[in-house]
């Protein structure tokens, strides 16, 4: 109770000033928009760090919003959080949830008191009408471009080594199932295919356990950057070379900024983006539902790159890497 | 008659004394993981000798990979066994101390910089640091545990909770990666030597825990603790400065396997590195046939029980089991474990042998 309510006099203090110095954008009212925005703990991996940078710097009061922000890897508590931006009256909810399910009482209750919102980088098993928007990757997209790519390479053989994410997360059903289907279509090689959790020793274990059974292999696929850098590392032990133009092809996703820097060197090919910048996004709808405006589409599909090391620059790195 | 006593001393006494010795488990064990592969596939035992990129002899093969990715895990395995033996419990802390620990190395390696041209201090520092704030962590579930006396699975459970955050929070949660080249030779090569440099330092903890044991009165205090703490301290000993200094040399173990871990990757990952490492510590205390409610322990036994695990997680990688269904294969061996431990079981076992080898020489002498 006393956080609630030292954060509504914070909230109407930080209001009234705005009002009064008549910074900010004129909106309806006159004053700051109020967003209420709940995402994961950005300690979770570099991409939730990245994502809650960005929320961070646009949603700021030069541009016209009055931000809160609320962390949880908990669908419970993250619940609790949205309760409180409801009687906060906030006017819209920005929500990345922990789990898909039991958002439905809460949102609806949103729908009452008027507050909008919008769903970022997760998606809900809720009544679409309950949400304004969504904006998500498009997981089986970024893995149809990585393989996409990895097809344009022409390899007189293609022998996958293939790690995968946690099983049954959204990432990892995505990559996977390009790959997956490639490898059935194109008569291509699956010489191991194993879940390293998104973990960096364990994708060093896997990797070395099939050096030492001796199979060959030419394609490390793995479906996060750490875990193709344990991959890398276990090459690297075995004297295998990797890289553009040498023995292995190495592929990663999520675009961090050491992984590009990798491919900077050449010493990976190819690293997939998952675009953590949803709030433009995000900006660009509210922008045109305070004018009034149609959206169109409601789920929105963000655009995502593949790097390949051939044509990568120190720009990329610096633009794209989180 | 006193053939037959001869007779069951020779094969039934010996069997007897063998299914007592509590080293049988974890070389019963590792000769059936041996036994399974040679017949699955006996090129599982091949090692080569090969070129670094460097240009140095490397050997590799299964059994190289085995005394390489062991080596934390015995490690942890010393301290793990000395605190159950003294405390009848177990720190469930030690991954996430790990990330710490791995955290500070890298901290101190870094500097302010995640992604520093030089090292900005020795490594030897960096390690000594580490050091000390892994064992101070240790002292904190040491005193938890001996002088406030709340069962160390509980007390631990702190630190379990919050190590990976605190690990994050030294670095401001971002990633260094020391690019400077002899910092891998701990967790990979030292130039020229072609076995895994992690070998050596396991065996190093090793050489100082068996001379620990055997010139001081470590291991006699800390069974007598474990097995009696009244009695232990009616005679003079003090219970809760032992059950203490356990948990600071288990914290010195983890910062040596959380420095070869950060040497393996030259990185970090908070919430991955180590994970669930510390139920394999207590799964090979275990299956050196400790008993995990504290007492008598056997040191060789329990780091036996380490490679054992890794000798089946190697065996399973190589059998191309999925990787998600290891956790449940190890279950099945803690299982088949703690059966077979059981003095119940135990006993009836060496009555059933008794009664064939009895039945046999009654036979004979029939």
């Amino acid at each position: 109770m006393f956080k609630f309510k030292k954060f509504a006099t914070l909230a109407t203090a930080a209001a009234m000033c705005f009002a009064f110095a008549s910074c900010g954008p004129a909106q309806s009212g006159g004053g700051l928009i109020k967003v209420g925005i709940i995402n994961n703990d950005p300690n979770e991996s570099g991409y939730r760090t990245a994502n809650d940078k960005d929320m961070k710097n646009t949603f700021t009061k030069e541009n016209g919003f009055d931000a809160s922000f609320a962390y949880s890897l908990k669908n419970d508590e993250q619940i609790n959080h949205a309760q409180k931006f409801i009687q906060d009256e906030v006017d819209y909810l920005l929500l990345s949830a922990a789990d898909t399910a039991g958002w439905d009482s809460v949102l609806k209750d949103a729908k009452e008191a008027g507050v909008k919102v919008i769903l970022f980088d997760r998606t809900i098993d809720a009544d679409a009408s309950l949400y304004e928007a969504s904006i998500v990757s498009d997981m089986d997209k970024e893995g149809q471009t990585a393989v996409d790519w990895l097809k344009g390479q022409n390899l007189a053989k293609y022998e996958v080594i293939h790690l995968q994410g946690v099983m049954g997360s959204a990432a990892q059903k995505g990559r996977s199932g390009a790959l997956d289907a490639a490898v059935s279509e194109l008569g291509w090689t699956m010489v191991a295919q194993q879940t390293a959790e998104w973990n960096a020793e364990k994708a060093q274990q896997i990797v070395q356990s099939v050096i030492d059974s001796g199979k060959s292999f030419n394609v490390i696929y793995a479906e996060n950057d750490d875990m193709a850098k344990g991959a890398v590392a276990a090459l690297d032990k075995a004297n295998i070379s990797h890289g553009v133009g040498k023995d292995v092809v190495v592929m990663g996703f999520d675009c961090n900024k050491w992984a590009l820097e990798e491919l900077l060197k050449k010493n990976w090919n190819y690293d997939g983006q998952c675009n953590p910048f949803q709030a433009s996004y995000i900006k660009d709808i509210i922008d045109k539902l305070e004018k009034g405006e149609s959206i169109g589409e409601k789920v929105v599909v963000m655009d995502e790159k593949g790097f390949d090391a051939a044509t990568i620059t120190q720009e990329d790195v610096d633009k794209y890497g989180i | 008659m006193s053939d037959r006593y001869i007779k069951e001393k020779g094969a039934a006494g010996f069997f007897k004394s063998l299914f007592r010795h509590q080293i049988f488990i974890p070389i019963a064990a590792l000769l059936l993981l041996a036994i399974f592969n040679l017949i699955v596939d006996p090129s599982f035992f091949k090692i080569t000798l090969g070129y670094s990129s460097d240009g140095y002899p490397v050997l590799s093969g299964n059994l190289m990979t085995i005394i390489d990715y062991g080596s934390e895990l015995a490690i942890l395995a010393i301290g793990m066994t000395l605190v159950t033996a003294a405390s009848g419990g177990q720190d469930i802390s030690v991954g996430a101390a790990i990330a710490i620990s791995g955290s500070v190395v890298l901290r101190v390696l870094c500097g302010t910089d995640s992604r520093p041209e030089v090292l900005q201090a020795p490594i030897i520092v960096a390690f000594l640091i580490s050091c000390v704030v892994a064992m101070l962590f240790g002292a904190f579930n040491g005193t938890l545990v001996a002088y406030f006396k709340i069962q160390p699975m509980v007390a631990t459970l702190i630190l379990f909770t919050a190590g990976r955050s605190i690990a994050a929070w030294i670095n401001n949660n971002e990633l260094p990666i020391v690019s400077d080249k002899t910092f891998t030779y701990f967790g990979g090569f030292i130039p020229g030597v072609p076995i895994p440099t992690p070998f050596f330092i396991a065996l190093l903890c090793m050489a100082v825990i068996a001379l620990a044991l055997k010139f001081t009165n470590l291991g006699l205090y800390v069974q007598s603790v474990g097995i009696n703490e009244k009695s232990s301290r009616l005679n003079g000993l003090n219970p809760q400065m032992i059950k203490f200094m356990t948990y600071v040399i288990l914290g010195l173990c983890v910062a040596v396997a959380g420095f070869i871990k950060v040497s393996r990757l030259s990185s970090i990952n908070y919430s991955v590195i180590a994970k669930d490492i510390e139920m394999d510590a207590i799964l090979a205390v275990a299956l050196g046939g400790n008993a995990l409610s504290g007492g008598k322990f056997n040191m060789t036994a329990s780091i036996l029980g380490a490679y054992v695990i890794q000798f089946l997680t190697t065996t399973l990688y190589k059998m191309e089991v999925q990787s998600a269904a290891l956790s449940a294969y190890k279950a099945i061996v803690v299982i088949a474990l703690v059966v077979l431990s059981a003095p119940v079981v135990r006993e009836k076992l060496t009555d059933l042998w008794k009664k064939i080898t009895g039945g046999k020489a009654a036979k004979s002498q029939a």
